[in-house]
């Protein structure tokens, strides 16, 4: 009997596996596809796309799902992409296949960027209010002092020449389609454990701290602990957004990763809406690509960088016109479900008055 | 030798205070809005960063050419300036971006308090132009006396003399005039002060005055004692004075004060023990040290939350 259940929760978990496999296989399908139709550049906006979702999704965690407020995700980006740079020159990893080297590399980023989240997050989370966003906010700037003034990590002038993905002939992947591979492999692993932490039971813990912290103290819940694991997961992948960051750019400067790029990051999870994976995942695409294609042709047409502005114009509307964003709490499998829903309802409907006519 | 060292300790502890007065200016800005909103006004810092502007344009040749009328009178034009700019700018802020969301969750209201910051400061480099300007020198910075064998300049003791005559304004408003005790009515418990008579609305717009003058104040010695202005002044400058009001305990006057001067103390004695690198990562030390020990701050007390 118990060897029954076991096999029943064993077949359960595989269950869920499918879904994400098939996604890392279309994504690294659509890789492949585009490797031949467009150029360079393109491919480094989706690669940048990739690593975007990761970090959106990863901050929806704390900023979203459970309601505190963090400003210092590009800090933890900075450690993560600063290991990953350091660790991939290291001889010891020499031996590893390179392929499977990059694949690996991002857990080394965010192993020491979940350690920064928890000696940032303990002291910031114990109390109630905003402290957070200014802690964060401050240890973003230490960060970057601290790598402007280590000259072992490059200072000011930056890591240079970062190698990055090479092409894998046996498995048929060229450069481009093998560093597309890494980050889609990694952009699904971060959707998915987010999406399963917060349809879990501890993330009902992390949504029941942001809907009321009294009551879910009075619910058995330790508040204090369970806002320091979300923190520490949404670090761990900010880490993890980080190093495929410094694999994409293969160039690395502290000015890089200012209060600004946290606000990108920020822009992106409000204009999805923060509670929302699918929606941050929709988000990150639209921002990812609108400096590049948009803002770009402005800039060009009006001689000045308006980017930062109209980001700080939207923050600003969205938060007082639509502070829910473009999905709310919503994920886009919902609005799935209940257009399916509604059509059922309405044939329902139908079907209910022929009966009705008939009679 | 002994002489020389105690010399250079008092010399820093001079330039401590008058950094420290200016960070207390500022933190008070910060405290009125926390203890009456509960929000950290983000835009403060911007705010401060137009003041000071403000009284660059008034100020330079263009207009009135105050440098070559140095003086006090000079300098009461620029305060004025200043003052005025920045309350304007304070009360716009709340009436367009944090009052419709009055009513909103607080996390809505922060991100509002960021947006409003980063307009700012954005739209201010379109503006002003990114390259560093030179505030206008209204007053000469002579040495008038010594203590100890250490030069007191002219600049410390006009931040010196200007911030204490602010702070002991401020005090005497806050304590002992009808709208100063309105204001700590509304801080305590809005919706009592609100049954008691007190128009909330025009208490919180005339915090935001209160505070964004004084946040003129600080930009105008700000601009005295450090010349160079750039529309990103305001954001590390304003974390720290951030900091030094959760130092003092937020919420409270006299701990902002406190917690301004403290902060301002220790920033020089670092600077000149230790390395000027480490300036503006100890502002970040201390909060999370005084978060892990004492978050109710030196001079705030704990409250607790009722159900």
């Amino acid at each position: 009997m118990a060897a029954l259940t076991d096999q029943t929760a064993r077949f359960n978990t595989l269950k869920s596996l499918p879904a994400p496999v098939v996604a890392m296989m279309a994504l690294i399908g659509l890789g492949v596809l585009f490797d031949n139709f467009t150029n360079a550049y393109t491919q480094f906006v989706m690669v940048l796309i990739l690593t975007n979702v990761v970090l959106a999704t990863s901050l929806n965690l704390v900023n979203g799902f459970t309601g505190q407020f963090s400003l210092g995700h590009a800090g933890f980006m900075a450690v993560g992409a600063y290991t990953s740079a350091w660790l991939v020159t290291r001889p010891e990893l020499g031996a590893l296949p390179d392929f499977l080297k990059f694949l690996l590399l991002p857990i080394g980023g965010g192993l020491l960027a979940a350690v920064a989240g928890y000696i940032v997050g303990l002291p910031s989370l114990r109390l109630r209010g905003d402290y957070l966003a200014i802690v964060t906010l401050g240890f973003g700037e230490i960060i970057r002092v601290a790598l402007l003034n280590s000259d072992s990590l490059g200072g000011a002038r930056g890591m240079y020449g970062i190698p990055s993905t090479e092409a894998v002939p046996a498995l048929g992947l060229t450069a481009f389609s093998a560093q597309f591979a890494v980050a889609s492999v990694w952009a699904v692993i971060t959707f998915v454990t987010l999406w399963r932490i917060v349809h879990s039971a501890k993330g009902r813990a992390f949504l029941s701290v942001r809907e009321d912290e009294i009551a879910a103290e009075a619910m058995g819940i330790n508040i204090t602990q369970t806002k320091v694991r979300a923190f520490v997961i949404s670090a761990f992948f900010a880490g993890v957004g980080g190093s495929l960051f410094a694999h994409s750019v293969k160039y690395l400067n502290p000015s890089t990763f200012t209060f600004t790029k946290s606000v990108d990051i920020i822009i992106m999870i409000v204009l999805g809406g923060m509670g929302s994976l699918t929606g941050s995942v929709i988000a990150a695409v639209i921002i990812t690509i609108l400096p590049e294609m948009v803002l770009r042709e402005l800039q060009q047409l009006t001689g000045i960088d308006l980017r930062m502005v109209i980001y700080s114009l939207l923050l600003i509307l969205f938060m007082i016109l639509r502070p829910s964003g473009i999905l709310g709490r919503l994920e886009a499998t919902d609005l799935w479900k209940m257009t399916l829903g509604r059509r059922k309802a309405e044939d329902r409907k139908v079907e209910g008055q022929r009966v009705e006519g008939k009679a | 030798m002994d002489q020389s060292h105690s010399q250079e300790f008092i010399q820093h502890v001079i330039n401590g205070v008058s950094l420290g007065s200016i960070y207390a200016l500022i933190a008070l800005g910060y405290t009125m809005v926390y203890g009456i909103l509960q929000l950290i006004n983000f835009a403060h810092s911007e705010v401060y960063m137009v003041g000071a502007f403000a009284a660059y344009y008034v100020g330079s040749n263009k207009y009135l050419a105050l440098t070559e009328h140095q003086g006090v009178g000079a300098l009461i034009v620029l305060l004025i300036v200043a003052i005025a700019a920045c309350s304007i700018l304070g009360v716009t802020i709340e009436r367009l971006a944090y009052r419709p969301l009055r009513k909103a969750p607080k996390l809505n209201i922060l991100i509002t308090a960021i947006g409003v910051s980063l307009l700012l400061q954005y739209s201010g480099q379109i503006v002003f132009g990114s390259d560093p300007k030179l505030f206008p020198e209204v007053i000469k910075d002579v040495s008038l006396f010594k203590i100890g064998g250490v030069e007191v300049h002219s600049l410390d003791v006009t931040i010196l003399v200007v911030g204490t005559i602010v702070m002991l304004g401020l005090h005497f408003l806050v304590q002992h005039t009808k709208i100063g005790i309105a204001m700590r009515a509304v801080s305590s418990n809005e919706m009592v002060a609100r049954l008691m008579g007190i128009n909330v609305n025009r208490i919180i717009s005339f915090t935001f005055i209160l505070g964004s003058s004084l946040a003129g104040v600080a930009s105008v010695l700000v601009g005295l004692k450090y010349p160079k202005i750039d529309p990103l002044m305001g954001m590390l400058f304003g974390i720290k004075a951030f900091v030094a009001a959760v130092l003092g305990g937020i919420g409270s006057l006299p701990g902002a004060m406190l917690g301004g001067v403290l902060l301002g103390l220790c920033e020089e004695m670092v600077v000149g023990y230790i390395s000027s690198t480490y300036r503006d990562a100890l502002a970040f030390g201390i909060l999370i040290v005084i978060l892990l020990f004492r978050p109710a701050g030196l001079l705030g007390s704990v409250q607790r939350e009722k159900v």
